[in-house]
């Protein structure tokens, strides 16, 4: 249902915008309806841009993304409205979603003001509840607090409530657990395990493998704008074909195995670099996949050069380290 | 024994009465042990890291006594504190990354607050250099500003400064939760190496991230509502959690491995007391499954085995639910 081909998305920065910041480039995949992708990447590696992306809140540079049959990157005016009315976003931060000084069931009637507005009153009040109800919130409970007394998971399945108001098709979800404690974030996953059940396709942004581990079908492991790997979840975090997968899966902490001792690179946490030693998949399969950039090595696992150089060459047959 | 903290209370001054975080809280810290505290958000187990360095104005000690090393520490004395603080306890904030000053080079800075304490820069930029060394950090990042560090830079920047003196006892506070999963690995085990090192004698770490913990640390307490209701070895509490409470906790945390089709965790219904008006006997009682009529009174901390404690009418001594 939204396919994006090889997009691109370079910032302007420094002083007078001399000089450009590469965020995203040419990245393509798709997610299909009732289908939860998981997008994973530490910070700067362009998983919150790729979302703005999509919910066109940012400029798209290069490459298309497209919804069906629209071109995203086009739309304008009440076209672009009718786009939200299928796709929407939720974020991390719940508590600066809302607007302090109103209750929270404000969201809800700027939903209506701005696509219900010959809705009757119980039409809308039906439509609430439906919303409310697949949250699993109780509308007398919730809907009429302000929002520093409701928690953090209460606010933020307020917020999917709002996004399930329309006739979403598709939920961009940037980050929308990592501020929840242990004992609600769960029940929020579970929720867009449900949501996935009546057929929305979720794109879910996510820095924490177990998280994205637990609720995804197909995973994107990104690195510096780069899709590394992608494919079906289990594949990628059972048998990883990128070193940069591998190390961030070594990384994580588990809970019935401890951490070995670090090395010394690691330690100075300089940043991740390939060994010399790894070889690089990408370019060692001739035949490019149907995916830019990417080799198909097994069915729908792809991944992507070991460490591509700025100008997408490799950087392991140009300089080889001794 | 390191830290002694005997049925500590503190409670914060708010103009609807006062908010009871820390409600009895008794804990033994020995020489070289790393101890996490781990709960849900509003447990109190930020404010038991706090008040042992230091409290702040809206904070009142209400009883209780915290001894050092054998001397009583005077937490609730802000002057008082002076003389110990960084000396004896110090802290990783929070926020450690905001925590430098950004208008000064690090070497000026760490000059000025060493000078502030009367010891001489110069007696001891040769540790500094050594400790900068051990975490991966150049001398000449004592030339730059802040802003010129990442954030893995800046948080192991502040752990060296934190504890450069030698104290008897660490507060590390969330110190992990705004890194990358690779940094985070790099941060958590430079902690570890500290204790080792003899940096730091013994160390509290507050996290809500247990799988954090289980990592790094020899003693695991859990807080609920501000209260202990469990502490013991960190091995034993992870593999046989006992009070209800850890139960939950523990076992709606994902893993890598744990997947939505296959395994379906579930978070623990409802949310915390307000701590404004707790409510008498077991404060867990209402969200507890296993809750019977006994736990209208209050469960004392009784041990299942040696030193493992837990507070729960419902654990007999063996252990086993009753």
């Amino acid at each position: 249902m939204l396919t994006l081909d090889r997009v691109t998305k370079t910032y302007k920065v420094g002083s007078f915008g001399g000089s450009e910041l590469r965020a995203v480039r040419e990245v393509s995949f798709s997610v299909a309806p009732g289908e939860v992708v998981a997008l994973i990447g530490e910070s700067g590696s362009g998983k919150s841009t790729i979302g703005k992306m999509i919910l066109r809140l940012l400029e798209i540079n290069g490459g298309t993304i497209r919804f069906e049959d629209t071109d995203v990157g086009k739309l304008t005016g009440s076209a672009l409205r009718e786009y939200y009315r299928r796709v929407q976003g939720v974020f991390q931060d719940p508590f600066s979603s809302f607007n302090p000084v109103f209750k929270v069931s404000h969201v809800f009637d700027l939903v209506r003001n701005s696509y219900f507005g010959d809705a009757s009153k119980a039409a809308w009040q039906a439509r609430v509840s439906a919303a409310m109800d697949t949250v699993n919130l109780e509308p007398g409970q919730v809907l009429y607090k302000y929002p520093h007394q409701l928690s953090g998971g209460q606010l933020q399945r307020l917020l999917i409530a709002r996004a399930l108001l329309l006739d979403t098709q598709f939920l961009v979800a940037d980050e929308i657990i990592s501020m929840l404690d242990a004992s609600t974030r769960i029940d929020v996953l579970n929720l867009l395990g449900d949501l996935r059940e009546r057929g929305l396709g979720i794109l879910f942004i996510t820095h924490d493998l177990s998280l994205g581990n637990y609720i995804s079908a197909r995973a994107i492991i990104l690195r510096r704008g780069r899709i590394a790997e992608m494919g079906p979840t289990a594949e990628v975090f059972g048998a990883p074909l990128h070193p940069y997968t591998r190390m961030l899966l070594a990384s994580v902490p588990q809970l019935h195995a401890k951490w070995g001792a670090l090395g010394a690179e690691e330690r100075a946490g300089a940043g991740w670099a390939p060994s010399a030693s790894e070889p690089c998949l990408y370019h060692a399969l001739a035949t490019p996949g149907p995916v830019a950039g990417l080799a198909e090595v097994g069915p729908g696992h792809f991944v992507g050069c070991v460490n591509p150089l700025d100008d997408g060459s490799c950087g392991r047959s140009a300089s080889p380290v001794s | 024994m390191s830290l002694k903290v005997n049925d500590l209370r503190v409670y914060y001054r708010t103009l609807a009465g006062d908010v009871k975080a820390l409600d009895g809280v008794t804990l033994e810290i020995a020489d070289g042990e790393i101890v996490g505290l781990a709960g849900e958000s509003g447990c109190g187990k930020t404010t038991l890291g706090n008040s042992l360095v230091r409290l702040d104005s809206r904070m009142k000690m209400v009883g209780g006594s915290v001894e050092l090393d054998g001397q009583p520490l005077p937490v609730d004395d802000f002057e008082a504190m002076r003389e110990h603080r960084w000396k004896r306890v110090s802290m990783i904030p929070q926020y450690a990354m905001s925590a430098l000053n950004p208008t000064r080079k690090l070497g000026q800075m760490v000059r000025e607050v060493l000078e502030a304490r009367g010891v001489r820069y110069a007696d001891v930029r040769p540790e500094l250099e050594r400790r900068l060394d051990l975490v991966g950090l150049a001398p000449a990042v004592l030339a730059r500003y802040p802003i010129e560090l990442s954030g893995g830079m800046k948080q192991r920047m502040v752990m060296v400064l934190s504890t450069l003196l030698d104290p008897s006892l660490l507060v590390a506070d969330e110190v992990t939760s705004a890194l990358d999963v690779s940094s985070q690995r790099a941060v958590a085990q430079l902690l570890q190496s500290f204790r080792d090192h003899g940096f730091v004698r013994s160390m509290i770490v507050v996290t809500h991230d247990v799988s954090i913990l289980y990592q790094i640390t020899d003693t695991l307490a859990i807080m609920y509502a501000g209260k202990l209701v469990e502490k013991g070895p960190t091995d034993e509490v992870m593999a046989r959690p006992r009070h209800p409470y850890t139960r939950l906790l523990v076992s709606s945390l994902p893993e890598v491995g744990v997947r939505y089709d296959e395994e379906r965790l579930s978070g623990i219904p409802g949310s915390p007391p307000s701590l404004l008006n707790p409510p008498q006997g077991c404060r867990f009682r209402d969200r507890c499954p296993l809750a019977f009529e006994k736990c209208v009174e209050e469960p004392p901390m009784r041990d299942v085995e040696p030193g493992h404690p837990v507070a729960c009418w419902a654990v007999d001594a063996t252990g086993a639910p009753a």
